[in-house]
């Protein structure tokens, strides 16, 4: 409903600074660069979805394993490396990688992939940690495997903290690709900061208006896609219905 | 068959070593309920963990059909013995269907097979399989969810039945209904179960044999009658409570202690005829029935004496029945409700079956205490 909401507040401030665009020569603009915007719009999507699926397939097992420590406190060390590379300004993060792997795509990845990990493997790391004990006793008590607990029992039962990490693990991971452009990672920076050096409102929007678009889309997929993965006995927990 | 052989199990903790178990040696017979009672840390739960390997004991044995455990893999071990936890532990992504089959999908069976199974079991726990194979547990009541946690214990047959509170966390109502019902399915399954329980009336109620623990050791372990008249110390008494006379009239039904051979009088029989009854008898109340044997009314052995005429003159409507199902405490409770010291027992058509007084009851309660076991 909010969401609702909120999407019809932006349509309606879009088509207002449509308006602006058009006086100002923006619509221009974006004609003109349109055959880059494409190409870059595409390169910021990659590079984006790239690290954000590196995440994935690295932040969940490594959450799992988090999980798994005993005694807990072992986890927090990690948990804290992990945290630098979403405490660490992304600028900085940038500099860092590109000051000791120099510049291109790989470094670039590497940035994005260490802004994304974070979100996903804490929310693994506590979605499992806070499934009540007894359902991990019941399952072993009913004879399962520790694979099978956890494949059949855990991972489920944890989906909706763990696709929450991995669409916030999206959305930072589309916004920092707006900053690769500065170590030649590519992306719809380029745009951007060819438009700040230029000191071209337009050009920096060509670049900007796009990128927030893709925010935007990636996050709403990612809450379409939630709905549809995360079983029904446990999604929208805060709403329990008790039938008579 | 579940023996204990010397079985004890230590906890190590930054304070020393906790002794959950101490040389527990005990034996529940094949089809019986033994309910492990006991104050909240004396090692009831842990002791229930032992049998399906959840905890290993440091010293003595579990012995499942002879079998000790230990040389059974844990894995098919708990897929054979059913688990039934307080909180139901229903897994919340699945649905009550496949809730219930997640041990027969262990074990390999269709989908199909599965899916009778969980339709029956519903049944069996009085759950509708169209309204509830569906749902998800959170649309469920504590109660409902308790339903199927034990529907889930039975899925695949197991000979064995661990309970850990299993009605716990439910309210006083439903605790009874659940324990009714599963009272009524254990006399058409006769599982081997092994019942945790802290409530003394829950375990009396369903026990077939209660062991008593404290701090990990057993203090008794008996029949629940002989356990309530014979309490075999201080502490047993203490726990069992001091009203554990009137705990024991749950244990006897009306049908065990009424005078089945009790005087009866119909419409035609003079009041001389009821008074010569009641005065052999020795009782100074009689039942007057219908012509088919219904408890209709009673007259007092003063009135039989004072008037002159037929007993369908002078009755009285009888203020209360009890049925002869009934345990000892419901008797006990109509009489003082409605101030007799009598009750006529009747079956569930209403015909006059015997007669209950509360001198008798006295009786029956000593008679254990005379002749123990």
């Amino acid at each position: 409903m909010l969401r609702t909401l909120a999407m019809g507040v932006m349509v309606v401030l879009a088509f207002g600074l449509g308006v602006a665009a058009e006086r100002g020569g923006l619509l221009t603009t974006l004609a003109d660069y349109r055959e880059d915007i494409r190409f870059l719009a595409g390169q910021h999507l990659w590079l984006s979805l790239g690290a954000g699926g590196l995440a994935i397939i690295s932040g969940i097992p490594l959450g799992i394993v988090l999980g798994r420590l005993t005694p807990a406190r072992l986890a927090v060390p990690t948990l804290q490396l992990v945290n630098v590379g979403a405490a660490v300004p992304a600028l900085a993060l940038l500099a860092l990688v590109a000051g000791l792997l120099g510049v291109g795509t790989a470094p670039a990845l590497l940035v994005l992939w260490l802004a994304a990990l974070l979100p996903i493997v804490r929310n693994t790391y506590t979605g499992l940690r806070e499934l009540p004990e007894s359902l991990r006793d019941i399952a072993r008590g009913l004879g399962m495997r520790p694979l099978q607990i956890l494949l059949r029992v855990e991972l489920p039962a944890a989906l909706p903290g763990v696709l929450a990490g991995v669409r916030t693990a999206l959305t930072v991971s589309v916004g920092v690709a707006s900053l690769v452009a500065l170590i030649g990672g590519g992306g719809l920076g380029e745009l951007i900061f060819t438009g700040i050096a230029l000191n071209d409102t337009n050009l920096m929007l060509a670049g900007s208006i796009p990128a927030a678009c893709l925010a935007l889309g990636l996050d709403a997929l990612m809450a379409s896609l939630s709905v549809w993965l995360v079983p029904r006995g446990i999604r929208h927990q805060q709403r329990a219905t008790m039938p008579p | 068959m579940i023996r204990f052989a010397a079985l004890s199990k230590f906890f190590d903790t930054p304070d020393g070593s906790v002794v959950a178990a101490d040389q527990i040696t005990l034996e529940v017979p094949e089809g019986h309920i033994c309910v492990l009672l006991g104050p909240s840390g004396c090692g009831k739960t842990t002791l229930l963990r032992m049998v399906n390997r959840l905890v290993e004991p440091s010293a003595g044995t579990v012995f499942l059909e002879e079998r000790d455990v230990r040389n059974l893999d844990p894995v098919p071990l708990r897929r054979n013995i059913g688990y039934v936890i307080q909180q139901a532990g229903l897994f919340p992504h699945l649905t009550v269907e496949a809730n219930i089959g997640v041990v027969p999908g262990l074990l390999g069976w269709d989908s199909r097979r599965i899916r009778r199974r969980a339709e029956a079991l519903l049944e069996m726990v009085a759950l509708d399989p169209a309204l509830f194979l569906r749902r998800y547990p959170r649309q469920l009541s504590t109660g409902q969810q308790q339903r199927v946690g034990l529907a889930r214990a039975l899925a695949a047959d197991p000979p064995v039945l661990l309970m850990d509170e299993p009605f716990g966390d439910i309210d006083p109502l439903n605790r009874i209904s659940l324990q009714d019902q599963f009272l009524a399915m254990q006399r058409e399954l006769g599982k081997t179960v092994l019942f945790v329980s802290h409530d003394v009336d829950e375990a009396i109620k369903v026990a077939d044999r209660i062991a008593i623990l404290r701090k990990g050791r057993l203090e008794q372990y008996d029949a629940p009658d002989s356990l309530l008249a014979h309490p075999a110390n201080g502490f047993v008494a203490e726990f069992v409570g001091a009203d554990r006379t009137l705990k024991r009239l749950q244990l006897v039904r009306v049908a065990q202690a009424m005078d089945p051979g009790a005087p009866r009088v119909r419409s035609e029989d003079t009041l001389e005829r009821a008074a010569e009854l009641m005065a052999e008898h020795g009782y100074d109340h009689i039942v007057f029935v219908g012509p088919r044997g219904r408890a209709r009314g009673s007259l007092s052995l003063a009135l039989a004496r004072a008037e002159r005429g037929t007993c369908g003159e002078f009755r009285t409507t009888l203020k209360t029945t009890v049925n002869v199902h009934d345990d000892l405490r419901t008797a006990v409770s109509l009489m003082f409700t409605h101030a007799v010291t009598w009750l006529a027992c009747v079956d569930d058509d209403g015909f006059f079956k015997g007669f209950l007084t509360q001198r008798r009851i006295t009786q029956v309660l000593s008679e254990v205490y005379q002749d123990p076991g």
